[in-house]
């Protein structure tokens, strides 16, 4: 089954193949033989109970994990074994389930460490002679991801003072100025109330359209999946149970029994 | 050759099994608390002490000795412990944590030699827990070979019975259970209905009770006590710690025994005459840790995980907390730094002035070897407070830098200056050899390894006469710069300024700099960090080799100054642990904090003997003097001077689980906070609005929070 079979937007060509993925953890199965496909510009999502394993895939993806076997290939190469600052560098960036901001930092510097990371440009020695600047280059930049996420009126706060949404979007702003070839969302919802839900649901459309950027989602949000991904793998158990168009999947009964159970008649 | 290995194994049993007692009871402490206590060995040390106390100076009889120092004393030490101190840091980083517990390293042997009045005399030949000795009939078993005397057997029976009353308290009784949830969460744990407070305490005082017995059966082993052999011991027990992953008892106790067994057997098979055996032979136990520290981490590796490394408890309520405080630099207005610094620099005038004209030598010495350790300081701020990495081998470090120094100038005759920056070179090659696996450590692991690096160094490197010179210290001239001979001490601290302020200036820009900002991210958010590219191994490398070369550099200034580069008076590794809970207690990000510290160690103990100097001094101008005020004047004692700062020094690091910016940020902030309030409620009162009304929000910046 190829990603394109399932009228994948954008070039067609695959960013990310992962093939059989298997991942044990003393004796239990966390994965077992996941395989999943996201093409060039598509919006993927990937869903399951608790304990179905996402996370845990999603770990093996990026290189938090190394797997015990499977190969993951992003942008036609092969990156098992690669740390995950490496596979960064290549173009997959990442937000958290459970916040992760720094310390210390305003909304701007956050978007500006990631920026500078990207473009490799500071060194030691240009620290020493005090020249590690943000440039124009990067604060271009920087104001172009704050506005097109709305974060111009607080980039100046510090980051930690922010509420979760907030928090939530400056993440999701880190991880463009990356330049991401695929964005990585980790449960982008979790603990966001309807209204929010919504603004972040808005947020990732107009990402995807202004920077035509693959986004592998995350998600327990059942309308924000219908709304958002055209695609869906569903995981139960550490196994894929389904896969295909996402309305066409949300909608099938093996998917509703994983989530609410079977129902005994 | 059987039979030899049995022996030899025998032998080693005992000291096995203090090792085991000590790692029992650190894996024990840090099981139920959290803690992983460094000043377990100075609550030995004080068990110890008190068995001294009453069996050799008021000659009690064995059984009531020894109960009051080991059941009375160690609870009771534990108690003090968990009530007064770490009952409020139940919630605090690992990190704060540890540098609680080296503060209490440092603090509480000084308190129990205040206490128990043992002066400066040595306290030789400390008494045996069990009186009969060797060759005497308690020998096991009786007519052969092994050799054990009844002190020895004594030892392994306790031993053996503490393991085992231990295995069972976790294994089999609900004490147990919750000892062990509480280090998870106490929070967690109190919503439970369980009583959390009793549970730690009652953690506290077995582990105590565990820390006084094995001071009491290792006391013997030394010819006198002193708390720096015991914290050495401590060290090498700590190897067994490791191998039982710091959070597995019977692990643990078998490495503990293991240990022992493999010193004894050592010491059998290796060639007595070899100059490499009396080499290695002292730092076993720290080539043992650090090997271990790093066979983790290989393992860590081939796994492809961090699973190696249980230490680091995470609280899954800790999420509750507040934010920590928002750095001063981020509220601060550009017109109110350029303020702070044109003070700073007059203050820096005015000390110059005082000390050209003020000072008298004696001062003006302390002033400047203050200055120069101040520069070995900066290395810590670039270390802990930029780099984010606990190294416990600075004072390693500027010795490394000392030593090479003083061979270079020693021996090739090159200028002094010239040899310093080399020597900075050297250290930082040293440094980044060290790194290499320290880096990667979680931070108590990183503490450990660079400990056994520094007690590695000290048993084994220092001794050699073609590095330190041996016991003659080589001799380090002042150096003399275009014409300009240093030798005076004023103006050898002027040049001491200026090489401080370009290192502070170079901190300063390393901080600011991309490299400054990866390191912030990565403590921030190590996870975080490495998703947006950046590579923890090599920001953390570039920190950790920068901070050795200033401490290299520096301890070659503190060598030139002393005319020597001496090893016992200025490099010692204690002397490191002590100056880093100084550096961490004033800020460890701050240049300023740095300088201070190191000026304060050199000053502080000199004016406390001042201090305690004047009463006698007065007392025998104005003989006169009678009744209660006699009374009282007589009590100081200048001998107390060093006690008595060091114990200031330790109990400052207290402040450290509260305010982690330090006591400097932490005043800044206050009076910054103040100011602007002052500012914003004058200029309230011109436009005639209410003064209050968002003042404190703006101020610490939380206004979003409490909007949302």
């Amino acid at each position: 089954m190829s990603a394109a079979s399932y009228g994948v937007t954008g070039t067609g060509q695959p960013v990310l193949v992962a093939t059989d993925i298997t991942k044990r953890f003393s004796g239990i199965n966390a994965l077992t033989d996941v395989s999943i496909e996201v093409g060039s510009g598509e919006l993927v999502a990937l869903i399951g109970p608790n304990g179905a394993g996402k996370t845990t895939f999603f770990n093996c993806l990026l290189g938090v994990l190394r797997s015990d076997r499977g190969e993951v290939h992003f942008c036609g190469r092969q990156i098992d074994g690669m740390t995950s600052h490496a596979r960064a560098r290549l173009g997959m960036a990442r937000t958290f389930q459970r916040l992760e901001l720094f310390g210390g930092m305003s909304v701007r510097e956050h978007l500006w460490v990631a920026a500078r990371s990207r473009s490799s440009r500071g060194s030691l020695v240009q620290d020493l002679i005090g020249r590690s600047q943000p440039t124009a280059d990067e604060n271009e930049r920087v104001d172009a991801t704050l506005e097109l996420l709305g974060l111009t009126a607080i980039a100046d706060k510090p980051a930690e003072s922010l509420s979760l949404g907030r928090g939530r979007v400056v993440e999701l702003g880190r991880a463009l100025m990356c330049e991401p070839t695929l964005l990585f969302l980790d449960e982008p919802s979790s603990g966001l109330d309807t209204s929010e839900t919504n603004d972040m649901g808005e947020v990732l459309l107009t990402v995807q359209a202004e920077r035509r950027t693959s986004i592998l989602l995350v998600e327990h949000d059942v309308p924000m999946v219908r709304r958002l991904a055209e695609r869906t793998y569903v995981l139960d158990c550490g196994m894929t149970i389904a896969e295909g168009p996402t309305a066409e999947v949300l909608d099938s009964d093996l998917v509703r029994a994983a989530y609410i159970g079977t129902p005994v008649i | 050759m059987v039979g030899d290995l049995l022996e030899n194994a025998v032998r080693g049993l005992p000291i096995g099994c203090v090792f085991a007692l000590l790692a029992v009871g650190m894996v024990l402490n840090y099981k139920t608390s959290g803690v992983f206590n460094l000043a377990f060995s100075a609550q030995a040390y004080v068990s110890a002490a008190v068995f001294y106390l009453l069996r050799k100076d008021w000659e009690w009889s064995l059984l009531p000795a020894a109960f009051v120092a080991i059941a009375i004393t160690g609870p009771l030490l534990g108690f003090i412990l968990d009530r007064g101190l770490y009952r409020h840091l139940r919630t605090a980083t690992p990190l704060a944590k540890l540098i609680t517990s080296l503060g209490l390293l440092i603090a509480i042997p000084e308190i129990a030699k205040l206490a128990l009045g043992f002066g400066n005399a040595p306290q030789k030949n400390p008494p045996v827990l069990w009186t009969v000795k060797r060759s005497d009939q308690f020998l096991w078993p009786e007519g052969s070979r092994f050799v054990l005397d009844a002190g020895e057997i004594t030892t392994i029976v306790s031993t053996a019975l503490v393991c085992l009353g231990l295995y069972v308290l976790f294994r089999r009784s609900s004490i147990g259970l919750q000892m062990r949830a509480v280090v998870e969460s106490p929070r967690l744990v109190q919503l439970q209905g369980i009583n959390a407070e009793r549970v730690s305490l009652a953690g506290w005082m077995l582990s105590s009770f565990i820390a006084g017995l094995a001071g009491v059966l290792l006391a013997p082993l030394f010819a006198q006590l002193l708390d720096s052999d015991f914290f050495t011991l401590l060290v090498a027990a700590l190897a067994a710690t490791v191998f039982g992953n710091l959070t597995n008892l019977p692990k643990t106790f078998i490495g503990g025994i293991s240990l022992g067994v493999l010193q004894a057997e050592m010491v059998g098979f290796l060639p007595t005459d070899s100059s490499l055996t009396a080499a290695v032979r002292p730092s076993l136990p720290f080539i043992v840790l650090l090997g271990l520290i790093i066979g983790r981490l290989v393992v860590a590796r081939v796994r492809g995980t961090d699973a190696s490394f249980e230490s680091e408890v995470s609280d899954p309520l800790g999420g509750v907390d507040p934010p920590p405080p928002v750095p001063v630099a981020m509220l601060r207005p550009a017109w109110m730094t350029l303020g702070t610094r044109i003070f700073g620099l007059v203050v820096i005038l005015i000390g110059l002035y005082l000390c050209h004209q003020v000072l008298d030598p004696y001062w003006l010495g302390l002033v400047v070897g203050g200055a120069c350790l101040g520069v070995i300081l900066l290395s810590m701020v670039m270390m802990t407070g930029i780099g984010g990495t606990v190294s416990l081998a600075q004072a390693t470090f500027a010795a490394v830098g000392a030593f090479a120094t003083a061979q270079l100038v020693d021996r090739t005759g090159m200028s002094v200056l010239a040899a310093m920056v080399i020597g900075g070179l050297i250290a930082a090659a040293v440094g980044g050899l060290v790194a290499l696996p320290v880096i990667q450590l979680p931070p108590v692991y990183a503490a450990l390894a660079t400990l056994a690096f520094a007690l590695f160094f000290e048993k084994t490197i220092r001794p050699v006469e073609a590095i330190s010179g041996g016991n003659v210290p080589i001799r380090v001239p002042r150096p003399t710069i275009g014409g300009i001979d240093f030798t005076d001490n004023f103006t050898f601290l002027l040049l001491v300024m200026v090489l401080a302020g370009i290192l502070s200036v170079a901190v300063i820009l390393v901080r600011r700099g991309t490299t400054g900002r990866f390191l912030d991210a990565l403590r921030g958010s190590p996870a975080a960090a490495t998703s947006i590219g950046i590579s923890p191994g090599r920001s953390r490398l570039v920190a950790f080799v920068l901070a050795s070369f200033i401490a290299g550099f520096g301890g070659g200034l503190l060598a030139s100054f002393n005319g020597q580069a001496n090893y016992e008076s200025s490099f010692v590794f204690l002397f490191g642990l002590v100056w880093l809970t100084m550096v961490v207690t004033a800020g460890s990000r701050s240049v300023q904090a740095a300088l201070v510290s190191g000026i304060t160690f050199f000053l502080f103990p000199a004016l406390l003997k001042a201090l305690f100097t004047w009463p006698g001094n007065y007392l025998s101008t104005n003989q006169s003097t009678s009744g209660l005020a006699r009374t009282l004047l007589e009590i100081p004692d200048p001998t107390w001077a060093q006690s008595v700062a060091f114990i200031l020094f330790g109990i400052g690091s207290f402040t450290y689980a509260k305010h982690p910016e330090g006591i400097i940020e932490f005043q800044t902030t206050a009076s910054l906070n103040g100011t602007l309030r002052r500012i914003e409620r004058r200029k309230a009162r011109r436009t005639g609005s209410d003064p209050d009304i968002g003042t404190d929000a703006t101020a610490i910046g939380l206004d979003d929070r409490s909007a949302a």
